[in-house]
């Protein structure tokens, strides 16, 4: 009984249409089945004549793979089956081990970027990404930037202001409106050697180009088993800016940090956003880069190291303090700052880590931060449903448990698609005062 | 005294001015073309007083294509366009006050605050939207006359898209469907020139857009968009042809946006040169005065009156909008789902 269809465990053999002793050619429809979705025709693999028909018509719950006839080959005759030829049944499936699927492998530990000491410079976020391209592009021919408006206009935001001058239109390419077919394009140049930098002018544009992005860039090293690897950085601000409203205003974060296949990487300060840029750049993996638009204007100190990179995968503790953890990416970072500076005059010492980068996490620095602290609150923009705090929440239960003294806190977007008033704005985004409400609740003060 | 003297001498004009229907049109998109502008103008304005907020993406310079398109649509017809959709709303005779509420983001807009200048909406006049999302309307408005050919009910659906958008690949799977289909469909393409600061020379590899449905057997159309009359007798053949059954239609839009894409664009990729040409040489609503006044259909101080008229409406809209309160903060959640 031959599996006609993926699902198929057996058939009923509806009619022979060849009677034993019949001589059939290869091609030769032999047999009716009647499988789960529909009655199909079989054909005879070789020619012979029908030697024994061994299922009868009409039989009903014939497992794949039972020998329904013997076809007997040139030279053989009849005298044959009764040799137990009938028994030489097909090799069956192969057999399945009883093995359980293994455990998926622990990251290794990633070392942090030494401690910088040296000089350092103000920049501003939207400059450090850019410097951070130039360099990467000085140092290798391979990157190249492309996407809407980043060439002749600088870039819808301004952040690959001079690229145009400094690399020429082969490495500084204005596209099309159209982000699909230039997105597949970037990954297609990246399966052949390439490492491209696609920026979109917001991520909110990326949906369009998801399919790319998922299906092509982060699923093909995998299929490939590891022929075909996909550098390229996807780029460009994510979630809400300032009163765009619903279509425009999203956190992609918990969306990409979904998918295995990728990294996922969220700066906050322009010294990250520089050396975690530049990591993202030779990363042989794909990598979305979600930087935000509020933050571009922002001005941190720099480092002015020759090459200042950053460590994918590696959180940051950017105040430490042994009351509660708060736990924040990108812009929530700075409404974290300002939270634990609040919470310190009320006598509760906070301690914020940055992520940094969401895929790979940094679950060490987290746990032993909770270890110490007791108590967890995480902060995104995005929505609460499967969000990032919903991860955190999962890894405590998993890993840090034992240590909890209050349940995790999740401070997200309100559940609702970005509204265009200003009030409304206000309240669907995460604020310092939600921040401080919630590591207050955890810790049982009001 | 020089106000009394143009009144009698537009008033002995008046008399030999020509009756009936031609005028009326030709007044008509006179003053609704003026009535997009000077909202467009005001809305500038509210930007910069920081009423309205994030994009605002203004329509100058493109009026006679809404217009002139209108023109033709009956009550049972459906519009769809882009986040540059003031001038769309207006044209199809949405109220101005609630367009400018909701552009300031108030409780009397049409999406009480919540959609803002790129998305609103009007279910009473057939507007499905104002979308931001760049390629994206197209689908939806050939979805649009899929459901007026389900119906039977010999609706048309207009699907206005720009220059740039023409790339986007959706807009040829919808171009297909449309045409396997025969859609009633009229997609109307508002070549300004420019997506954001890209040239359509710099963006397509054949920039004469209404031939970008040939593949499919779509026909297509240029049509000077500058000039409403243009606009209406093109429109009002190409309506002719979808109602009788024959299909998707293209008609390209020569046109022109005097202002940068939105409000924070300083539009240095064209020179200051190229956009007085077109203002001094093509201004649809000058080209629009001079046609009423050299063939006599109405005299200076009728326009004048309709500009009067058409200020009147504009300040009211903004008065009306900045006196509408903020939406209650109890919107935040409503409208998400709708309640079983
Ligand atoms: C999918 C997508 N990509 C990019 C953008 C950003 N964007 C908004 S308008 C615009 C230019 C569109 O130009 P065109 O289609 O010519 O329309 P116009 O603005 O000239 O009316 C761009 C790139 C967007 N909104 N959606
Ligand atoms: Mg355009």
């Amino acid at each position: 009984m031959p599996a006609l269809s993926p699902t198929m465990t057996d058939g009923t053999l509806a009619k022979w249409l060849k009677t034993e002793g019949e001589a059939v050619a290869a091609g030769d429809v032999i047999a009716e089945i009647e499988t789960d979705k529909a009655t199909m025709e079989i054909e005879a693999a070789d020619e012979g004549v029908l030697g024994k028909i061994l299922v009868p018509e009409g039989t009903e719950n014939v497992a794949v793979n039972t020998p329904i006839a013997v076809l007997l080959e040139e030279g053989e005759d009849a005298g044959a089956l009764s040799n137990g030829a009938a028994a030489a049944a097909p090799s069956a499936a192969p057999v399945v081990e009883a093995v359980s699927a293994p455990v998926a492998p622990v990251a290794a530990t990633i070392p942090a970027e030494a401690v910088y000491a040296g000089p350092t410079t103000r920049l501003s976020v939207r400059e450090a990404l850019r410097d951070a391209m130039a360099e990467e592009m000085r140092r290798d021919d391979d990157v190249f930037l492309m996407g809407e408006e980043v060439a002749q206009y600088q870039g819808a935001y301004k952040v690959s202001q001079g690229l145009l001058e400094e690399f020429g239109e082969r490495r500084v390419i204005d596209t099309p409106i159209t982000e699909h077919g230039f997105t597949g394009l970037g990954v297609g140049a990246a399966f052949a050697g390439l490492k491209p930098i696609i920026e979109f002018m917001t991520f909110n544009f990326a949906m369009q180009a998801i399919d790319q992005i998922i299906n092509s860039a982060a699923k093909t090293h995998y299929m490939s088993g590891g022929q075909l690897t996909c550098q390229a950085v996807f780029r460009g601000p994510n979630g809400a800016a300032s009163r765009v409203g619903a279509q425009h205003s999203q956190c992609y974060a918990s969306w990409y940090a979904h998918c295995p296949g990728m990294k996922v990487v969220t700066p906050y300060s322009a010294a990250d956003a520089k050396g975690l840029l530049k990591a993202a750049i030779r990363d042989p993996n794909p990598v979305i880069f979600l930087e935000n638009e509020l933050l571009y204007g922002q001005s941190f100190d720099v480092p002015t190291e020759e090459d200042h990179v950053v460590p994918l995968g590696k959180a940051k503790i950017l105040r430490e303090g042994g009351d509660v953890t708060i736990v924040a990416f990108s812009i929530m970072v700075g409404r974290a700052l300002e939270a634990a500076d609040a919470l310190a005059g009320e006598g509760i010492n906070a301690e914020v880590i940055d992520l940094r980068t969401l895929r790979p996490l940094d679950t060490e620095t987290i746990v032993n931060s909770v270890k110490k602290t007791n108590r967890l609150v995480a902060v995104e923009e995005g929505w609460p449903f499967a969000g990032i705090g919903s991860e955190m929440a999962a890894l405590m239960m998993e890993q840090a448990f034992d240590w909890l003294d209050a349940p995790v806190a999740r401070v997200t977007g309100a559940d609702v698609p970005m509204p265009y008033a200003a009030n409304l704005e206000r309240l669907a985004l995460p604020q310092t005062q939600n921040i401080i409400d919630a590591a207050k609740a955890v810790s049982y003060r009001s | 005294m020089a106000k009394s003297s143009s009144k009698t001498k537009s008033a002995a004009k008046s008399r030999s001015r020509k009756p009936g229907l031609e005028r009326d049109e030709l007044l008509n998109f006179y003053k609704d073309m003026l009535l997009i502008r000077r909202f467009e103008e005001k809305a500038g304005q509210m930007y910069g007083m920081g009423l309205i907020g994030g994009f605002c993406h203004l329509y100058i310079g493109q009026e006679a294509v809404v217009v002139g398109m209108q023109a033709g649509l009956s009550d049972k017809d459906t519009v769809i366009t882009t986040y540059r959709d003031h001038g769309h709303m207006l044209a199809c005779g949405m109220d101005p006050r609630g367009v400018m509420a909701e552009l300031m983001g108030r409780r009397g807009g049409y999406s009480k605050g919540k959609g803002g200048s790129m998305h609103m909406f009007s279910t009473e006049k057939n507007f499905f939207g104002g979308h931001g999302i760049v390629g994206a309307n197209v689908p939806l408005g050939t979805g649009i006359a899929f459901s007026h050919m389900y119906r039977g009910n010999g609706a048309v659906s207009l699907t206005y898209f720009g220059d740039g958008a023409v790339n986007q690949g959706q807009v040829y799977e919808s171009f297909n469907m449309a045409a396997l289909w025969r859609l009633p469909v009229i997609y109307v393409i508002e070549n300004n020139r420019y997506g954001m600061g890209t040239s359509i020379e710099r963006a397509s590899a054949n920039t004469d857009l209404y031939m970008r449905g040939s593949a499919y057997g779509i026909p297509g159309e240029t049509v000077d968009g500058m000039d409403v009359m243009a606009v209406r007798e093109a429109g009002a053949k190409a309506l002719a042809q979808v109602r009788a059954g024959k299909g998707p239609l293209i008609l390209e839009m020569q046109t022109y946006r005097y202002r940068g894409h939105s409000m924070s664009d300083p539009a240095k990729y064209r020179s200051k040169e190229e956009v007085l040409k077109m203002r001094t040489e093509k201004d649809p609503i000058e080209t629009q005065r001079k046609l009423i006044l050299d063939g006599d259909h109405a005299g200076e101080a009728d326009l004048k009156e309709i500009d009067r008229e058409v200020k009147l409406l504009v300040t009211e809209a903004a008065e009306y909008a900045q006196h509408s309160p903020e939406p209650d903060v109890a919107e935040l959640y409503t409208d998400v789902l709708v309640e079983v």
